[in-house]
């Protein structure tokens, strides 16, 4: 047993609270559990979730964290906290009295992020996370123990939902209109225009507008789209699509701020940890664990580490231009706290670098970039002058859900075939092909029709294809 | 205020919630390592005879697969300050070591799972059926001494004692005295049979335990033992019928048998052992070598000693007989006799070669003949396959291995020979 009990944890976080009040952050309600260190590895299998349903996966994922742990390959994590109301976070027993305040007060950060960061506020409700992870878990335990449907029937459609699960509008603050709404407006887009050189230029000829389409537009919810669109699926499978869905929507906006909010909780565990009054020995193994947390992994990204720095450049650069009354301050009360208290609430990550990534701090990051050259990875742009914005365009399409291709549904009935036809909204990255023909098998199987895919491979127009005779990829003219 | 759990260890025992799907994706493992059998089997590494050595089995593990972006497009990251352009950061396609890449890239799951032989042997040999030794008029007589019960008797060792016997046997003898007060409580229960006496109407079960003990006590006098009421089980040495298996490893080590060849020959010898000692409580392995001349040698020299000449096919068979009828008789043992040869026989010798390999297959329970011809060679030498395709016995299987991938599809259709015979 480590250097402290409960009581130490209470009069700790007592001290912690009540800087969290002053600072102003606005929290859930806060529990904490001790557990073990073999506890947080089944929650870490389970995403921190004190139920969830079973899958192997989840297996795999418990078997090859603990393989890592045991060979010292990676230590376990301080911090867990999951996006709930009352926030639930896990500590570890065997972690010092340092590490527990340290944990105890990042996870205010994390709270406080979690209850007025607009992607979490738009996509989840707090307060029925626990619940909803349960009920969906004890459903799919039923259809696995339902002698007409068994495990294996069970997890062949999980299978096929999880490898498109990431396939779902990003964006939870869009709302996606109805099909009926998406009828309007389409009625209302075609309806022709007042042109004022309509008698000088004749009106380009209008395409026919079929309202029998199917989807009407584009559609990015794969899962969604299957479970409404195909017939043929039972009650219990549909159910099962719309439980990963949900788990999928669930896990996006944490996807989409991990840079943000694991800074954020840095930023202010750093903070809180300066103005406690705490022992020296206490505070030294803090700097130290500080500086482990926060310290950049070369040659990738470390979420904590470029958090960190952003908010504190944000805060210094708003407070010196609040103070030289600068041109910069188009936003109301500019001083440096109220800035970030801002940002941490109307932005995520692909808009907080591209807002306030500065060429300054990326030199001072160091950030570039970096390609595979035969055997090697090799750096091809740094940030300097004449490069930093591209350095900062490949690091923005690669943050959040940026590091998933972008693919929708256009039509259902390809070829009046019941063929689904899908496209894939390209920039200059490639799907991985092997990767691209096991998943078009999934959507295969869960559609029960040929499926294709029109993407872009090395440049050229590509349509890729899963039908019953399997895989096929075609150049396309 | 927070709150806070405190840790409690009887919860930490019972929360080993991710056993049944560890379990589940090990089960996916282990197909996985199955389907890849074919890989496995052709890599030496693992072609070697010790058992209790463990091998280590690198297996793609069960991937999940998404829509993900392929490794061709750059990719940014931190450096520690002062990185140039051209600076080499890392390897390609290795996740992790070094590169440091992001985790969203499809790396390539390896697992590393330690697999004794025994295991990977089990493993692969799952689907494969036991060749059927029941079709033997006069089989496995060769037999182990195994005490059998069969009986009691009244003497013997005081470990035979059967002690249920015996005290049945006194309280025979004491009701047969009459020293038990029968009469006196009609519900008691019957004490030879331990059921329900007739007396007593079935239906009340209530009073099946019914006499006051302290009654009893008094009835009770003592009533030793005697020699009479002892009874000992009665053993009798049995001889289980068991079977044997002899494998007669035939192998060209002519001149022509490069070292491909041999390993080929040598994986497939490997295979052939694992198999039927997995299956036979004892097996004889017999290794010939033959050119022109054959003689039997030992497992070193069959595997590693090269030798130079012409080729007899026929001189091997011959000796494979000789062996058989001098040492394993064919009613006495299973015999699996395979051959492994380039296919290069002196002519004159095919019509000899020809006759012997029948003979073989009457007293074998499976011959089989594997022509090794690494990829391509077979169009320009002269191979014994045509020779053999005129033996029209069940139990002949003869093979064509080109490369190592073709030894383990072989090895099934050699054994598939046999189930097929065996079914007929």
């Amino acid at each position: 047993m480590a250097n402290w009990d409960i009581k130490d944890l209470e009069y700790w976080d007592a001290a912690i609270r009540e800087h969290v009040d002053d600072i102003g952050l606005d929290c859930y309600e806060q529990e904490f559990e001790v557990c073990d260190h073999s506890q947080m590895l089944g929650y870490m299998a389970y995403h921190g979730m004190p139920a969830h349903y079973p899958h192997w996966s989840y297996g795999k994922s418990y078997e090859k964290t603990k393989t890592l742990y045991d060979h010292g390959a990676t230590g376990l994590p301080y911090e867990m906290v999951i996006n709930s109301d009352p926030c639930l976070g896990y500590l570890m027993t065997d972690n010092s009295l340092c590490l527990q305040i340290l944990t105890i007060a990042h996870v205010y950060g994390h709270n406080d992020f979690f209850k007025n960061n607009f992607t979490f506020t738009c996509a989840t409700q707090a307060s029925e996370t626990l619940s909803k992870f349960k009920t969906a878990a004890d459903r799919v335990r039923t259809y696995a123990e339902d002698p007409s449907i068994g495990i294996d029937r069970v997890e062949n459609i999980l299978d096929a939902a999880h490898a498109l699960s990431m396939n779902c509008s990003r964006n939870a603050g869009i709302r996606k209109l109805k099909p009926e709404e998406q009828r309007e407006r389409l009625i209302e887009e075609s309806q022709p225009k007042d042109d004022p050189f309509a008698d000088l230029a004749p009106r380009a000829e209008q395409a026919e507008l079929d309202l029998r389409k199917v989807p009407l537009e584009p559609d990015e919810d794969i899962l969604l789209f299957v479970r409404d669109y195909n017939p043929h699926l039972m009650a219990w499978q549909q159910d099962l699509l719309t439980i990963v869905h949900e788990e999928a929507m669930y896990f996006l906006p944490q996807i989409e701020t991990k840079i943000m909010n694991e800074g954020w909780a840095s930023y202010w565990h750093h903070k809180i940890m300066n103005s406690l009054d705490l022992p020296q020995d206490i505070y030294m193994e803090f700097l130290v664990r500080h500086n482990q947390v926060i310290c950049p992994h070369p040659g990738g990204i470390n979420p904590y580490h470029v958090g960190f720095r952003v908010w504190h450049d944000i805060e210094q650069r708003f407070d010196v231009t609040a103070a030289g009354e600068s041109t910069d301050t188009k936003t109301s009360g500019a001083c440096g706290r109220d800035k970030i208290f801002e940002v941490r609430e109307s932005d995520r990550d692909v808009s907080f670098l591209r807002r306030f990534l500065t060429e300054d701090l990326m030199r001072d990051l160091d950030i570039f970039e970096f390609e595979p050259k035969g055997d090697n990875l090799v750096v091809t742009k740094v940030s300097d002058e004449d490069n930093w914005r591209d350095v900062k365009e490949t690091l923005l399409r690669s943050v959040g859900m940026g590091a998933n291709p972008v693919i929708k549904i256009y039509d259902a009935d390809y070829g009046r075939n019941r063929a689904l036809y899908l496209k894939h909204e390209t920039d200059d990255r490639d799907l991985h092909i092997g990767y691209a023909e096991k998943t078009l098998g999934h959507l295969h199987r869960l559609w029960g029709h040929r499926v294709l895919l029109e993407t872009v491979m090395k440049g050229k127009k590509t349509l890729l294809s899963y039908g019953e005779h399997g895989f096929d990829a075609k150049l396309m003219r | 205020m927070a709150i806070f759990r405190p840790f409690s260890s009887s919860d930490a025992l019972r929360s080993d919630r991710s056993a049944g799907d560890r379990q589940r994706h090990r089960d996916k493992l282990r197909e996985a390592i199955r389907d890849n059998i074919a890989d496995i089997i052709s890599e030496e590494s693992i072609i070697g005879r010790h058992k209790d050595r463990v091998i280590k089995v690198p297996i793609r593990g069960i991937k999940e697969y998404r829509f993900v972006f392929g490794d061709n497009q750059g990719q940014a990251g931190t450096g520690e300050g002062e990185t140039e352009p051209g600076q080499v950061i890392g390897k390609a396609g290795k996740e992790g070591e070094g590169s440091g890449k992001a985790g969203d890239q499809p790396g390539v799951d390896y697992y590393e799972t330690d697999v004794t032989l025994e295991e990977l042997i089990e493993i692969m040999f799952e689907d494969l059926e036991l060749p059927d030794m029941e079709r033997k008029i006069l089989r496995e007589v060769m037999s182990e001494r195994i005490a059998k019960r069969k009986g009691y008797r009244k003497a013997g060792v005081r470990v035979h004692l059967d002690r249920r016997r015996t005290a049945k046997a006194r309280i025979r003898r004491m009701v047969a005295t009459g020293n038990v007060p029968s009469a006196s409580a009609p519900s008691l229960t019957d004490p030879i049979t331990d059921r329900p006496s007739p007396l007593e109407p079935p239906s009340d079960p209530s009073l099946g335990n019914g006499t006051p003990a302290s009654e009893q006590e008094e009835n009770d006098e003592r009533f030793p033992f005697r020699r009479d009421d002892l009874t000992y089980k009665r053993l009798v040495e049995d001889t289980r019928e068991e079977s044997n298996a002899v494998v007669m490893c035939v192998m060209d080590t002519s001149g022509s048998m490069d070292s491909m060849k041999k390993y080929l020959a040598r994986s497939f010898f490997f295979l052939l052992y694992q198999f039927v000692s997995s299956k036979y409580q004892n097996v004889e392995l017999v290794f010939i070598g033959h050119h022109t001349q054959a003689r039997q040698v030992t497992e070193e020299e069959f595997f590693h000693k090269g030798e130079s000449g012409g080729t007899l096919i026929s001189s091997g068979y011959n000796k494979t007989l000789e062996i058989i009828y001098d040492r394993f008789h064919p009613s006495l043992w299973n015999i699996y006799a395979f051959h492994c040869s380039d296919g290069d026989n002196f002519d004159s010798d095919n019509a000899n070669a020809v006759k012997a390999a029948k003979e073989l297959c009457e007293v074998c329970n499976l011959f089989g003949y594997g022509e090794i011809k690494p990829l391509g060679s077979h169009y320009y030498e002269s191979s014994m396959l045509d020779m053999f395709r005129r033996i029209e016995a069940d139990n002949f299987q003869s093979v064509l291995i080109e490369r190592k991938e073709d030894i383990w599809p072989s090895f099934k259709a050699f054994l598939s020979r046999d189930r097929v015979a065996s079914g007929t």
